[in-house]
């Protein structure tokens, strides 16, 4: 690797910056240049590809196992006509709406608690990270028993409300997605939320407890301000991520009962892979990309026009 | 305290100087005026994360009469590692190998590998630095799941389906943006003068990534790891859809299938829980620190 960084370097160097940068030359603009190739590989193979192939894909028609042929536009057309998609896109919204209700506020009141300086607060955020190492399979294989109605937590508890039919009632079922998911995801934000707490200036709190602030003015006026741009990121990786939910859905309702928590992302793997309709599951993947693309395009620009780009960068 | 303070403040020059703990103390009790409902609501969110541990644990332990008798909340009467021996007899051991493979042979290579670009992207300038940079935070906003179908196509392809390299090479795609991007804030803090001195005395870029860059930005490296390690462990959708044979099952892929196969007897079904995580939770207890506190600077600078 050496050897190909520092042979190759000077003829790059020529052939790309024939000006080169007036002070420290494009020599080393190219070397450095190289150092980006391996991961440049990987990301083009098996991501940018991927992303191309899935809509040339959308285009095709595929059992999975033989030859590919052209499908045209006809995958597109049956799709888009199919009330499954729009069950589909709702319900992921849905999903991606309630977390974000769900979630924010928690994740935000939790990252400032935790950032607080007593002793016992650090105690209990060693405990409250702890779902984030469990793999989403687990999570749902614990929930399911859990929320046995009779060796679960409604009889632990003696908490009779909680013997509910949950995956049997589509209602219950999607409200049993969205909490499952927060408990999950929760302690991931919290973790950001408390490090944007804690890099908000002491000095304004002073100031502010100078002026007679309460506490509750300070959240108000300076915390919740100041963590702008920590609640722009937090909520785009909450969203973006809110469309690859999949796991957790999968082990815990696959989708059911019936189609009420058939998301996007398990309505493309069910069509592909069990329906063995790879174009159709396709068509469903480039609408995926797509409002991920657009969602998080809409929340840089939330983070105002000179930030984008740059707020990403920031995270 | 609070009136100490204001006083403090009224009595500007003179009571500010003398008094540097003034401040420090201020703030202390601004917090603990939260302290009630802050502090409530903190236990309450405590016991929604500790109950189903606990809850997981205890049951694991029972034997199927001890989860079909007693409280399901209460301690078990007469614990037992039964269902542990059960799901160790289940091939657990083939699949904990398979994951630790699939995760170091994910996880060396992408942070091995976004190091250097990371590295290149904060020291370099250029139109081609400044179009990778903008590509990998473009993949942020992608959900690479929706990728799947062209993968599953291309490990087929490329005649790597059903092995444990085909859930390699996509996991290190989707890890390189975020793990790029951590890396490339903390390089960013390493102060300009080290990169000129290095430069004065006649070291490469190569040098300076290696003696300079890699030793400075260590705490990064470990927390990136770690959360890539913790992503690929449990990972769910690539195995299913890459994997096939029983023997190369990785951990996630098993729990399921065990859960699909033992439905019946529960306490065995989280003792594989348990003893899928076991691992994550000593590599927490480890690097505790390091993780949480990397997590937050590199999350949100």
């Amino acid at each position: 690797m050496s050897n190909a960084v520092s042979t190759t370097r000077k003829p790059a160097a020529r052939a790309g910056r024939p000006k080169g940068d007036p002070g420290h030359g494009g020599q080393r603009n190219a070397a450095l240049a190289w150092l980006t190739v391996p991961a440049l590989f990987f990301f083009l193979a098996f991501a940018v590809v991927p992303l191309a192939g899935v809509l040339i894909l959308s285009f095709a028609s595929w059992d999975g196992i033989g030859a590919i042929g052209s499908a045209g536009l006809g995958n597109w057309f049956s799709v888009l006509a199919d009330p499954g998609l729009y069950n589909a896109l709702g319900l992921t919204f849905l999903i991606m709406i309630a977390s974000w209700l769900v979630q924010t506020p928690i994740s935000l009141l939790l990252g400032v608690f935790t950032a607080g300086s007593q002793r016992y607060r650090a105690a209990l955020a060693v405990l409250y990270f702890l779902p984030l190492l469990l793999s989403s399979a687990a999570v749902a294989i614990a929930f399911k028993a859990l929320l046995d109605p009779n060796f679960g937590l409604a009889t632990g508890l003696g908490l009779p409300f909680l013997a509910q039919d949950w995956l049997g009632v589509p209602q219950l079922a999607l409200g049993l997605v969205i909490f499952v998911i927060a408990w999950q995801f929760v302690p991931f934000h919290t973790l950001i939320y408390q490090g944007g707490v804690r890099q908000i200036p002491r000095s304004l709190y002073e100031a502010a407890e100078i002026d007679g602030a309460g506490t509750i003015k300070q959240f108000f006026h300076i915390t919740l301000p100041q963590l702008k741009y920590t609640i722009i990121t937090s909520s785009t990786l909450m969203v973006v991520g809110s469309l690859t939910y999949f796991d957790l859905i999968f082990v815990l309702t696959g989708g059911g009962p019936g189609n009420s928590t058939r998301i996007l992302a398990l309505d493309m793997y069910l069509r592909g892979f069990r329906a063995n309709l790879m174009g159709p599951a396709s068509v469903i993947a480039v609408i995926l990309v797509l409002i991920g693309l657009a969602l998080a395009l809409f929340l840089q620009r939330l983070g105002g026009k000179d930030k984008q780009g740059s707020q990403l960068e920031g995270m | 305290m609070s009136t100490v303070l204001k006083s403090n403040a009224e009595e500007t020059p003179t009571g500010s100087r003398p008094n540097p703990a003034a401040p420090k103390r201020g703030l202390g009790n601004r917090m603990r005026r939260l302290n009630v409902p802050a502090g409530l609501g903190g236990w309450i969110w405590l016991a929604i994360i500790i109950i189903p541990i606990y809850y997981v644990v205890i049951t694991s332990l029972k034997t199927q009469e001890g989860y079909f008798g007693q409280n399901p909340l209460a301690v078990p009467t007469s614990p037992t590692l039964e269902n542990y021996q059960m799901v160790l007899e289940a091939d657990f051991a083939q699949y904990f190998m398979n994951s630790t493979i699939v995760t170091l042979g994910a996880v060396i290579p992408t942070v091995l590998i976004s190091f250097m670009a990371a590295f290149a992207i904060v020291r370099g300038k250029g139109r081609f630095l400044k179009l990778v940079n903008g590509m990998f935070l473009m993949g942020l906003a992608i959900p690479l799941q929706a990728t799947i179908i062209p993968i599953y196509l291309m490990i087929i392809r490329l005649n790597l389906y059903d092995s444990l390299l085909a859930l390699m090479l996509p996991s290190i795609a989707f890890a390189i943006p975020l793990t790029v991007l951590i890396l490339s804030n903390f390089i960013r803090d390493v102060p300009n003068e080290l990169f000129e001195s290095m430069r004065l005395d006649g070291c490469s870029e190569w040098q300076t990534m290696w003696r300079l860059a890699l030793p400075l930005t260590r705490p990064a490296i470990v927390t990136v790891a770690i959360y890539n390690g913790l992503h690929v462990w449990n990972g769910f959708l690539l195995p299913l859809v890459l994997t096939q044979s029983p023997g190369l099952r990785v951990l996630p892929l098993a729990l399921w299938t065990f859960q699909g196969e033992y439905s019946v007897n529960i306490p065995a079904v989280l003792a594989s829980v348990v003893l899928s995580t076991l691992p994550i939770l000593v590599l927490y207890v480890v690097g505790r620190r390091q993780l949480l506190s990397g997590l937050t600077a590199g999350f949100s600078k």
